[in-house]
């Protein structure tokens, strides 16, 4: 949706064109915010990124110099933790797609005759974002903890070994990832298929082709735009999130993933460059993945 | 999709309820963890009570927190609604130049990862020696809220015929009636639906507000912080009003959108 | 002008040499224009033709990029939409959806402070006949009905000028047709000069008392209905108000009252006065019904055009008259509209015929005849194989 929303627009910049002095005033506030609290930082995170220790200061005391070492360093460091990053998020992203499609076809396409019954499936699907983000983590980590009903059961049954855990495992990572990116991959994938010609599977069906050939030649690309969204929206937050993958919540010692560095780096160790490098390269990794992505998919006006 | 066997029709429907049962388990069971009379820790059942709920601010710290949020949370949803709904109008109705630009630049904090934006307002916090605490936490969120905001009421300013508008200067309206008495009404669903969604947002954070925040506390933070030595139940009941109020907000929104279809359907 | 009074009456409107460029594309080349006070004036054009423009100049909606709008007089280039004396009925009704239609009605009356301003919109609501819906909101209304709310929430202004921009595009014909009557008989009713922009020929001449035919960007002709109609001056207006049959040729000699036109051979004769140009190169035109319908050479006599023969390639019913599609023998495609006076048709599909029309109904128009091909019509087959034929004789001949 919120990806979606940037491509629409364009059709009516051909209406009555205005004094642009009113355009200044009313973009400047706006845009000196965003500059001076979205650009300004990520600069100062460049700059960051290539300091060096201060000679003489304390831990966290760092001088402006040009040290690009420092993401040599960061990616021998944590290239695993990198690397696992982008596994589970890419993993977590997947899954929330396989699980959203069919339930987003329902309410958007099967649910059209009652649009009351669409709406309240469509709450429900919305509902865990009301619910703290943390506190939905943390119960997921005690229902699935060694104690409670879900994992004692499966040992019972001889469905898990006796000695084997769930929680603070990599599995138990990329499920607490999928499961609360879950509504960001179902709300877009619903908005396209929401407005799906059902005429068309009809016209499918009618120029021979079975039903399952007709969801792939037909409904799987005319749902393209939404599942662009839905994976962006849940890859870019699932790639740097740390909560799921914190020891408290569902990770475990050998989960930390990029977020877990960073935030160790910057807040605990202060050492600050490293945290930074981390972070430019996160986001530059995320940039050339989305647009690689999205230039495939084609759907370029997407951005 | 695989219509013609009777198997096929309910298997959507069956796995649609499965999956929303699944997506409310920790909702189930934060709310019934709310009604647990637990001492410290709640992770334990140590059986029913409705102490914690009405006993909220016995744990200081979980009210604390909370006022905090929402002491952030509205104000960011101001600041973040206005400076983004003024983008919005500027973007759908002017043509300016830098256009391309601009869109690039109200795109990227989205497509930000969260620890990235937190970290660079951190260490540019840093760097200019501000002290962190509720002010920086209100800046942080209303960056990234301002985005959101753009995009929500851009999508309402798009629907909104420009003839209107002239319609309203026809009649003799002069700029300023004319934005407060048809533009600003007529926007006014789009940007309560921003300020929502800005609230949510900002009231959820918690990887920003976590570099941005210094010695203060959110309710997110609080979690986080309590996480390893347990959260009081005090933290669910919390949680668990908020969740309903949104619900019902939403609830009565969408019933009320209901009855006022259906009552123009039956004039026309 | 934002003071609280109505304007006394209908206002003269005066476009003195108007140019209006956009960027990539002018919408208006050169536009001088006179609608004279409480006229009923419509613009007719195709889409893209800058009659939508013109009407947005007048509004305020647009500036001009040359040019000066006077209305009663007074020059209002420079004033704002809401300083001039001017109100619109816009395509799309424009009525404002979060508020009622009384509201929507007495908006113009609030922001000018005029006294009573509810009474005043019950008052034009009436005279749409829609006071009992007063307090409904728009969306809830049909088609017409906001239509009707949109002329009511324009005139209750008593506006120097009212403009309407296609008002009944969107109705269906019916409607449509009712509300042309009913439009016209409120201009009559409250005297405002009304300007009223609209693609349809049709609604043009049975609503105004003058009509400005548009074509990029420029007035081809102006008048009343009737005289565009039977003495268009350029082909655009032949074809764009009914159907014509043109034809090319040169003029080969002239008295005081006619000239006569040689068409391939045959001396066609067009009365002096209805005649754009005397000499060269003209086209000249007749409409379809004044044609008559022969099935053998009818006798040559003064004061009639005779062509032929010709062959019937279709024949269309419709009812009040037949249309007859022939191809003529290197002159191409005529179309005949005749009256229905008896059942069945007059001539079938292939018979050979002749058209003969009296001189007075033919006209001749001032555009310069087009380059390429002599004739409007003359693709068909038919043709296309004479000329072949006609070519190939011409070299036989010369070998």
């Amino acid at each position: 949706m919120a990806f979606g929303a940037f491509a629409t627009g364009t059709a009516r910049e051909q209406g009555p064109r205005r004094k642009s002095r009113i355009a200044l005033l009313l973009l400047l506030p706006g845009i000196l915010y965003l500059m001076l609290f979205f650009l300004v930082p990520l600069v100062s995170l460049v700059l960051t990124s290539l300091q060096e220790p201060a000679p003489m200061g304390d831990i966290g005391e760092y001088q402006t110099a040009f040290k690009w070492e420092n993401y040599v360093d960061v990616i021998g460091t944590y290239g695993e933790h990198i690397l696992r990053s982008f596994i589970y998020a890419i993993l977590a992203t997947i899954f929330a797609l396989l699980f959203s499609y069919p339930l987003a076809y329902f309410i958007g396409v099967k649910a059209r005759r009652w649009p009351l019954v669409q709406n309240l499936l469509l709450v429900l699907v919305i509902a865990p974002f009301f619910i703290s983000f943390l506190l939905r983590t943390l119960a997921w980590k005690s229902i699935l903890s060694d104690e409670g009903v879900v994992i004692s059961g499966l040992k019972a049954l001889s469905l898990m070994a006796p000695d084997a855990h769930f929680t603070g495992t990599g599995a138990a990572v990329v499920f607490g990832l999928t499961y609360n990116f879950i509504p960001f991959m179902t709300l877009p994938l619903y908005s396209t298929l929401e407005r799906l010609d059902t005429r068309l599977l009809e016209a499918g069906g009618d120029l021979y082709s079975k039903p399952s050939t007709t969801f792939f030649k037909v409904t799987i690309p005319l749902s393209m735009s939404g599942i662009v969204s839905g994976v962006l929206l849940t890859f870019i937050p699932a790639a740097g999130d740390y909560i799921n993958a914190s020891r408290n919540f569902l990770g475990g010692s050998g989960t930390a993933m990029i977020g877990n560095v960073i935030e160790s780096n910057f807040l605990v160790t202060l050492n600050y460059p490293a945290a930074a490098s981390l972070s430019i390269i996160l986001m530059a990794v995320i940039l050339v993945m989305v647009t690689v992505y999205v230039k495939r998919s084609g759907t370029e006006d997407l951005l | 999709m695989s219509s013609k066997l009777g198997l096929g029709k309910w298997l959507l429907p069956a796995y649609a309820i499965v999956a929303l049962t699944f997506l409310m388990i920790p909702i189930a069971y934060t709310f019934i963890f709310s009604f647990n009379n637990s001492v410290k820790s709640n992770i334990v059942w140590r059986g029913f009570t409705f102490d914690k709920w009405l006993n909220v601010c016995n744990q200081q710290e979980v009210c604390e927190a909370f006022g905090n949020s929402i002491i952030i949370g509205v104000t960011a949803t101001i600041c973040a609604t206005i400076l983004g709904t003024m983008i919005a109008i500027a973007l759908v109705r002017y043509r300016f130049r830098f256009r391309a630009a601009i869109s690039l630049l109200l795109f990227l904090p989205m497509a930000t990862p969260e620890v990235v934006l937190g970290a660079g307002l951190a260490a540019e916090f840093l760097t200019a020696g501000v002290e962190k605490g509720l002010v920086t936490i209100i800046i942080a969120h209303t960056m990234f809220c301002v985005s959101f905001v753009v995009v929500t009421v851009k999508a309402r300013v798009s629907t909104l015929d420009p003839a209107l508008e002239e319609a309203g200067r026809d009649l003799y309206g002069s700029p300023n009636q004319v934005f407060w008495r048809i533009t600003f009404p007529l926007l006014l669903p789009g940007i309560i639906a921003a300020a929502l969604l800005s609230f949510a947002l900002s009231f959820d954070d918690f990887i920003i507000t976590y570099f941005n925040s210094g010695t203060t506390s959110t309710f997110p933070k609080y979690v986080y912080v309590s996480a390893a030595r347990g959260i009081p139940a005090e933290a669910n009941v919390i949680a668990s009003a908020v969740f309903f109020l949104a619900i019902i907000l939403v609830l009565i929104s969408q019933v009320s959108s209901a009855i006022r279809r259906k009552r123009l359907e039956k004039v026309s | 002008m934002a003071t609280g009074a109505f304007a006394e009456s209908g206002a003269d409107l005066e476009l003195v040499g108007i140019q209006k460029r956009f960027p990539g594309f002018t919408a208006i080349e050169h536009l001088d224009l006179t609608i004279p006070a409480g006229s009923f004036f419509a613009l007719l054009g195709p889409s893209g033709c800058g009659k939508t423009t013109t009407l947005r100049l007048v509004a305020g909606l647009e500036d001009p990029t040359e040019g000066k709008v006077l209305i009663g007089g007074k020059d209002v280039t420079k004033l704002k939409p809401y300083q001039r004396q001017v109100n619109t009925v816009f395509q799309s009704y424009a009525l404002f959806p979060h508020m009622t239609v009384l509201e929507n009605v007495a908006f113009g009356l609030r922001r000018r402070h005029i006294a009573d301003p509810v009474g005043k919109a019950h008052e034009a609501l009436r005279l749409v006949e829609l006071d009992h819906l007063a307090a409904r909101k728009p969306q809830q209304l049909s088609g017409g009905q906001q239509q009707r709310v949109a002329l009511a929430r324009a005139i209750v202004n008593r506006p120097a000028l009212l403009l309407l921009d296609e008002p009944l595009g969107a109705l269906d014909l019916k409607l449509r047709r009712q509300m042309q009557l009913e439009l016209k008989s409120i201009q009559e009713e409250v005297g405002l000069t009304f300007v009223h922009v609209t693609h349809d020929q049709e609604e043009a001449m049975t609503m105004a008392d003058t009509v400005a035919v548009m074509n990029k960007g420029e007035i081809e002709q102006l008048g009343a209905p009737q005289e565009l109609y039977e003495l268009p001056k350029t082909a655009f207006v032949a074809n764009f108000l009914g159907q014509s049959n043109l034809f090319t040729g040169k003029v080969t000699g002239s008295t005081s009252n006619s000239i006569s036109v040689d068409i391939e051979g045959v001396k066609i004769v067009v009365p002096t006065k209805r005649a754009q140009r005397h000499a060269g190169e003209v086209t000249i035109g007749v409409r379809p019904e004044k044609l008559h319908l022969h099935l053998s050479a009818p006798k040559q006599s003064a004061g009639v055009n005779v062509l032929g023969p010709g062959r019937i390639i279709d024949v269309s019913f419709s009812g009040v008259s037949t249309q007859y599609i022939l191809a003529i023998p290197g002159i191409g495609k005529v179309t005949v509209f005749e009256q229905n006076m008896k059942s069945g048709p007059v001539a079938a599909e292939g018979s050979e015929v002749w058209v003969s029309w009296d001189v007075e109904h033919g006209f001749g128009l001032a555009d310069e005849p087009a380059p390429g091909p002599k004739f409007a019509a003359d693709t068909d087959t038919a043709t296309i194989a004479m000329q072949k034929k006609h070519a190939l004789m011409s070299e036989l001949e010369e070998a």
